[in-house]
């Protein structure tokens, strides 16, 4: 049943990731109207599939693969959404959907039957813990989003022979910084609350707060790199292109965190193999 | 009725005539009287500004009506004809119509999609309906004008990209720093395109004005201009950090902004962004300043080059407003024709009511109470039917007739057969 609604969910996705990089080509307002209409539909079915999905498993829905990757791309849209409402980002639709549709596509082809809750996951620790870290790297996607239309805006405008289409269809520069500075100053904290967290579990489940696992050590590199980040932000006024290079940089360190340490790192050095695997049936 | 378009413009006259026919806005109305004074003319409408003088009228008869407004013109502004001829437009019929609504939407103007054209075209239809120079041709006319002109504003692009150095200025500023609201702007050189510049900044929002140049009075006056302050030429570096926009137009044959200067600036504004804008020839300020982070420095051919790509925009969006007008054209066209036989329509059916009123009348008198309410209204319902019977081919015939070259002789013949009065004598309804 949850299944089924996140697999219309993903079909409204579609139409809604369509329908915003329309907009960036033929910058229709009606086309922007119903691109935003898509995406609440999208999200609302899709926060309905995983409340469905959270009664039908009678635990928080974020343990396997297809189910952390589905509540990210929700955590994502969610933020979107939140971002849209405060400020008017026309095309910001159009470099964020693709994001959320590739992982709830990833979510809908991977195993997703429901299994009973590992002994190791059953703690009122899980939702606190990984909702405030998806939370926190959702917003880490936005400001790569932003991150990436600042680069292309930026390039528009030193390259000033070559003032080229998307230069009418972007945002202006400072409002994409303050999106990206503002997702920060809300993905910080909840990373880092995350990261507290995920030690005081770690302490009652394995015994110990820190064990240096692969994950435990990446996070808190992508923890660095964004205080390195909102440090010379709030200290030496690192903005603009420094700092959507930055958002580029840090959120590739997340995706890595989240997927390559499970996926990437136990195959180049198979003793690094993680404590975090995802349940995946 | 037939519009007409007498007038000229930029693209048909020099200025020398432009400025001998333009109508002053003090003796408007007395030119729209003069206008109207024409014989074959019934409305008039005259736009007046500094590229073009047109009257829109709609007249009688086409060329009556056009060698009236020609003798108008020349009359009114003491040119002779022969030399004011040559000069002149005449546009009439589907010409004139498609001739006004380019106008109204800017297709027509110096820069196409200048969005004055349009006021002035509404401020001069203002005045003649003031004046009661129009009546239903030319209100229903320029009503949809506008309608036309706006419906190309909301549907193409035409007026989105700036198409001049000042404007593409303010353009770029907006695309770094979103609003100019409260941004601070620092002039150096006292010329004439730095004012431009800066003022249209300040139209959109800029504040905060300092003006420095090698002549200090130079730079306290155009200050003054602006309620900004002005700043000695030798200490301008030291506070240039202060300054989110700033423009230079010295006449100075070396660099007057230092690379050196901007660097230290942008630590001290704490790499908040800067705009420079270099419009001297030769250039004020150093060009390796655009490598710095967040500083975006832009010369006179950086600015042309953005005006440039607007320009080829704009044409590209020109040609799908020209289908909006000429689809519109189409619309207004068909209306104008049904206008020209509804009178007659019209009078046809009055004056056989009329007759049928009559006679009924009389008829019914003559029985005197020697009919039933029944009998009554059988007698009342068969003179209409007849009525309506006789008058439905005559009114299909006329109805056809509209797309008819020849449309003035049917609608005489059918005035003349059924005895109507002269479909000039008043004003159609």
């Amino acid at each position: 049943m949850n299944v089924g609604i996140l697999k219309i969910a993903v079909a409204v996705y579609l139409v809604a990731t369509g329908l915003h990089l329309a907009y960036v080509v033929a910058l229709k307002q009606a086309v922007r109207r119903w691109a935003a209409w898509a995406t609440w539909g999208a999200f609302g079915l899709h926060t309905l599939g995983i409340l469905v999905r959270f009664v039908e498993a009678g635990y928080t829905p974020i343990t396997s693969l297809h189910e952390a990757m589905s509540f990210f791309a929700w955590c994502v849209v969610g933020l979107y959404l939140v971002l849209q409402v405060r400020f008017d980002l026309p095309s910001f639709g159009a470099f964020v959907s693709p994001i959320a549709l590739s992982f709830v596509l990833a979510a809908v082809s991977l195993p997703s039957q429901i299994e009973p809750l590992p002994p190791a996951l059953d703690s009122y620790w899980l939702p606190i813990h990984v909702m405030l870290i998806f939370v926190g790297d959702g917003a880490f996607a936005l400001a790569a989003a932003a991150g990436v239309m600042y680069l292309i805006q930026e390039r528009q405008l030193k390259n000033k022979k070559r003032m080229g289409k998307l230069f009418h269809r972007l945002p202006n520069l400072e409002v994409l910084d303050q999106v990206n500075y503002m997702c920060l100053t809300i993905g910080f904290p909840l990373l880092t609350v995350g990261i507290i967290t995920g030690a005081v579990w770690a302490q009652q489940a394995w015994g110990t707060y820190w064990s240096w696992d692969p994950k435990e050590t990446w996070s808190l590199i992508t923890w660095f790199l964004y205080a390195a980040l909102l440090h010379g932000r709030l200290t030496v006024g690192w903005r603009g292109r420094r700092a959507a290079i930055w958002a580029l940089i840090g959120f590739a360190s997340v995706l890595f965190t989240f997927l390559g340490v499970n996926f990437v790192l136990p195959k180049v050095f198979p003793s690094l193999e993680s404590l975090h695997i995802y349940y995946t049936g | 009725m037939e519009i007409l378009v007498v007038g000229l413009s930029h693209k048909s006259a020099p200025v020398e005539i432009r400025e001998k026919v333009a109508f002053a806005a003090d003796c408007l109305q007395d030119a729209l009287r003069g206008v109207r004074g024409v014989p074959a003319v019934r409305e008039g409408v005259i736009v007046s500004t500094c590229n073009r003088v047109e009257i829109y009228a709609a007249a009688r008869s086409r060329e009556e009506g056009i060698e009236g407004l020609f003798r108008f013109l020349s009359a009114y502004h003491a040119v002779p004809d022969e030399a004011l001829r040559p000069h002149l437009y005449v546009y009439a019929g589907p010409d004139a119509v498609r001739h006004v609504f380019r106008v109204a939407s800017s297709l027509d103007s110096m820069v196409v999609g200048e969005p004055q054209i349009l006021g002035q075209v509404k401020d001069a239809y203002e005045k003649a309906s003031e004046g009661a120079a129009t009546g239903l041709v030319l209100n229903r006319f320029l009503h949809k004008a506008f309608s036309v002109a706006k419906r190309v504003r909301t549907e193409t692009r035409i007026a989105q990209s700036a198409v001049s150095i000042s404007f593409a200025a303010v353009e770029l500023a907006r695309k770094i720093f979103g609003s100019l609201e409260g941004k601070q702007v620092l002039v150096i050189g006292a010329g004439e395109m730095c004012e431009l510049a800066a003022t249209h900044l300040m139209e959109n929002g800029a504040r905060g004005v300092a003006v420095t140049n090698r002549t200090l009075a130079r730079a306290e006056a155009l200050a003054e201009k602006f309620g900004g302050r002005a700043l000695g030429f030798e200490e301008f570096p030291k506070h240039i950090h202060e300054f989110d926009i700033v423009i230079s137009s010295t006449g100075a044959p070396h660099l007057v902004v230092d690379a050196e200067d901007v660097r230290a600036a942008m630590k001290a504004r704490f790499q908040k962004p800067m705009f420079l804008i270099d419009i001297a020839v030769p250039r004020d300020i150093d060009p390796r300043i655009n490598d710095l982070p967040n500083v975006y420095l832009y010369d006179v051919d950086d600015l042309q080059g953005v005006v440039e790509e607007n320009k080829k925009e704009r044409a590209k969006e020109a040609e799908k407003a020209e289908a909006i007008v000429a689809s519109e054209v189409e619309g207004f066209l068909s209306w104008l024709k049904t206008l020209q036989v509804t009178p007659t329509i019209r009078a046809l059916r009055e004056r056989f009511d009329a007759i049928r009123q009559a006679e009924l009348e009389k008829t019914l008198k003559a029985f005197g109470d020697g009919l039933s309410e029944k009998q009554r209204r059988s007698l009342e319902a068969m003179s209409q039917a007849i009525v309506n019977k006789i008058l439905h081919e005559p009114s299909m015939y006329l109805k056809r007739q509209a797309d008819d070259p020849e449309l003035e002789l049917s609608v005489d013949a059918v005035r003349r057969l059924f005895g109507l009065e002269d479909p000039h004598s008043e004003d159609p309804p």
